[in-house]
């Protein structure tokens, strides 16, 4: 196990310095500097606020310096708001998009496994078909259409919800976490389906039940840790979507977090802040990949055993 | 699902190819024929816009404003007077050019950088494929909206971007299937011919390889149509003057509240599509029984 784990740390690292790499130079190449456009600036100026931001040095001692900022955990000044660090703003915004990321997720989990649970306990049935019928709506309708509807429906209509914000108004969570989950509770209730359908036809399953257990123990007891193995192993990837996702549910909703910022950053050319919060989300999103797999390898000894533990 | 290879016995026995056996099977699948049929319907559509559009795609009647479906224009207009019809019809053939286009970017670079890595096999192999594991663990959807900003919002580019990530699945497959025909006698007599691997790939391999292909062409198209629409919303994507179901949805959330029709006609759109080739998808993938190409 530790081996594995050690072996997936390692392979981990060339990942994220070809993601600050990328970015940096991306970022760096890009047409138009923060300074130009807007309104002449004097010379003296121009000099100093370059100097502030390092872009009067060679592009390559640019990039050390930058990794050496990054080292220490510095994401350098915002181009687009003087005096505040990228730092402070991922400080300010992070909180809200994990909290916002973590309803999702538990909505995603909570309705997604016990759906696909029930469908698989009777396959080919009603039980069946209903459930991942649903789940087909959830993956075609993506969350800038189921946004915007559940505003309408629950806010607009039937006034039951607030449309906007985040903390403000007492339920004003509940849509943007739905929102943001449903498409990963559709695909958590296929998989959760199929990790079901191949665990149950397994022979220990077969066991368990000769053994006399009542079938609620044979699935709890025994079919949901293997079945769930498909689940957990698609956290990684589900985390990365629901960073992303968070853009479009935080732009519908308005909610002040990380999603909004990033793209405003993006319209605002603030090419600091974009570099910084890149880095960080690609950071995050590669720890959760890696966690996801640990888990993943942790519920099944077959993968274990391939590291020889 | 689709449990009906058995019935097809009696046909098989008179010679049935494996092209007219998957034919066969997937007329069987309702939904998939269904979502088979609505792609062909769109697409017709998408084709003949500029000559069946029933307004003109610019035209603009401000004193009109923004009307209810009515027997004039039928899905309504916007708060410009266009009218709405037309404008999912235009938005369409941008959805869809993009869905379409940026796949077979993905195609083309998957299938070449599989078959490769799975021909030559050996350390080419390994670093090729470790280059993908790489890419894999990228955060791409923040890349995409990364190089929208960095090179400006063009639809070139848009094509490309979308395309350059979504190949890496694309080359996992090619490389797997590649490595098990690569043991089958037809590849070694093909090799005794003294034909060029290049040769040996596009004439042997890839055809002999489309089944699965196929099936994970038509399941990428749809997070293609996704990812372009996920950028037009953000106001990333696809810019005005020109349109896309993306775009024409992201206006209809903002006055949704006064003019829901002009949120709901783009919404149904890009669901229907979605759902049509998500069931041909599905559909294809048990006509041709192929494995673990999705889930």
């Amino acid at each position: 196990m530790w081996r594995f784990i050690g072996f997936r740390v390692l392979q981990s690292i060339p990942v994220l310095l070809v993601v600050i790499t990328v970015t940096f130079f991306l970022v760096r190449i890009a047409p138009g500097g923060p300074f130009s456009g807007e309104k002449a600036v004097i010379p003296e100026v121009k000099a100093a606020l370059e100097a502030q931001y390092r872009l009067n040095l060679p592009m390559f001692e640019q990039y050390t310096a930058y990794l050496g900022d990054l080292a220490r955990g510095d994401l350098g000044p915002s181009f687009k708001y003087p005096g505040r660090s990228v730092n402070e703003l991922i400080a300010a915004g992070f909180p809200v998009t994990a909290e916002l990321g973590l309803y999702a997720l538990l909505v995603a989990i909570g309705i997604g496994a016990i759906a696909g649970v029930i469908a698989a306990l009777r396959p080919n049935t009603a039980q069946d078909y209903v459930p991942m019928s649903v789940a087909m709506i959830g993956i075609c309708v993506p969350s800038l259409l189921m946004g915007p509807i559940l505003i309408l429906v629950f806010g607009i209509y039937l006034e039951w919800l607030p449309v906007s914000g985040w903390g403000d108004m007492p339920g004003d969570k509940i849509l943007p976490a739905i929102t943001l989950g449903s498409t990963y509770a559709a695909y958590i209730a296929r998989l959760s389906r199929a990790g079901m359908l191949e665990v149950m036809s397994q022979d220990y399953i077969r066991t368990a039940r000769a053994k006399g257990l009542p079938e609620w123990r044979v699935v709890t007891g025994h079919a949901l840790r293997g079945g769930m193995i498909p689940v957990v192993a698609f956290l990684g990837p589900a985390f990365a979507g629901l960073l992303s996702g968070s853009f479009v549910v935080e732009t519908i909703f308005q909610i002040p977090g990380l999603g909004r910022f990033y793209v405003q950053a993006a319209f605002n050319r603030d090419y600091t802040m974009i570099l910084g919060a890149t880095v960080f989300l690609a950071t995050l999103i590669v720890v959760f990949n890696l966690l996801s797999d640990i888990l993943a390898a942790w519920m099944n000894p077959r993968l274990r055993s391939q590291f020889g533990d | 699902m689709n449990t009906s290879t058995i019935t097809d016995i009696s046909e098989a026995e008179q010679g049935t190819s494996l092209w007219r056996d998957a034919w066969l099977r997937l007329r069987r699948n309702r939904l998939a024929v269904f979502g088979l049929a609505v792609l062909l319907v769109f697409v017709i559509i998408a084709i003949l816009t500029p000559w069946i559009a029933p307004y003109g795609y610019a035209q603009q009647q401000l004193a009109v404003g923004a009307t209810p479906p009515s027997a004039a224009h039928w899905l309504g207009t916007d708060i410009f007077g266009r009218d709405l019809l037309t404008q999912i019809m235009y938005g369409g053939r941008v959805s869809l050019a993009v869905g379409f286009i940026a796949t077979a970017v993905a195609l083309v670079i998957g299938i070449t950088w599989g078959a490769v890595a799975g021909y030559v096999g050996g350390k080419v192999d390994a670093v090729m494929m470790r280059l993908v594991d790489i890419l894999y663990a990228l955060p791409f959807m923040i890349f995409i909206v990364l190089l929208m900003v960095v090179f400006g919002r063009n639809m070139l580019l848009l094509f490309l971007a979308i395309g350059a990530v979504e190949w890496l699945t694309m080359a996992r497959i090619m490389r797997s299937q590649v490595q098990t025909l690569r043991q089958q006698e037809f590849v070694e007599a093909a090799i005794s011919l003294g034909l060029s691997p290049a040769t040996i790939i596009r004439r042997h391999l890839v055809p002999n390889a489309l089944g699965p292909i196929i099936v994970y062409t038509t399941l990428t198209i749809p997070s293609v149509m996704l990812l372009e629409a996920f950028l037009s919303f953000l106001g990333l994507g696809v810019q005005p003057p020109q349109t896309s179901w993306g775009l024409l949805i992201s206006y209809g959330a903002e006055t949704m509240e006064e003019y829901p029709w002009l949120l709901l006609y783009p919404g149904l759109a890009l669901i229907l599509t979605l759902f049509s080739l998500n069931f041909l998808g599905d559909g294809l993938r048990d006509a041709l029984d192929v494995r673990s190409a999705k889930d």
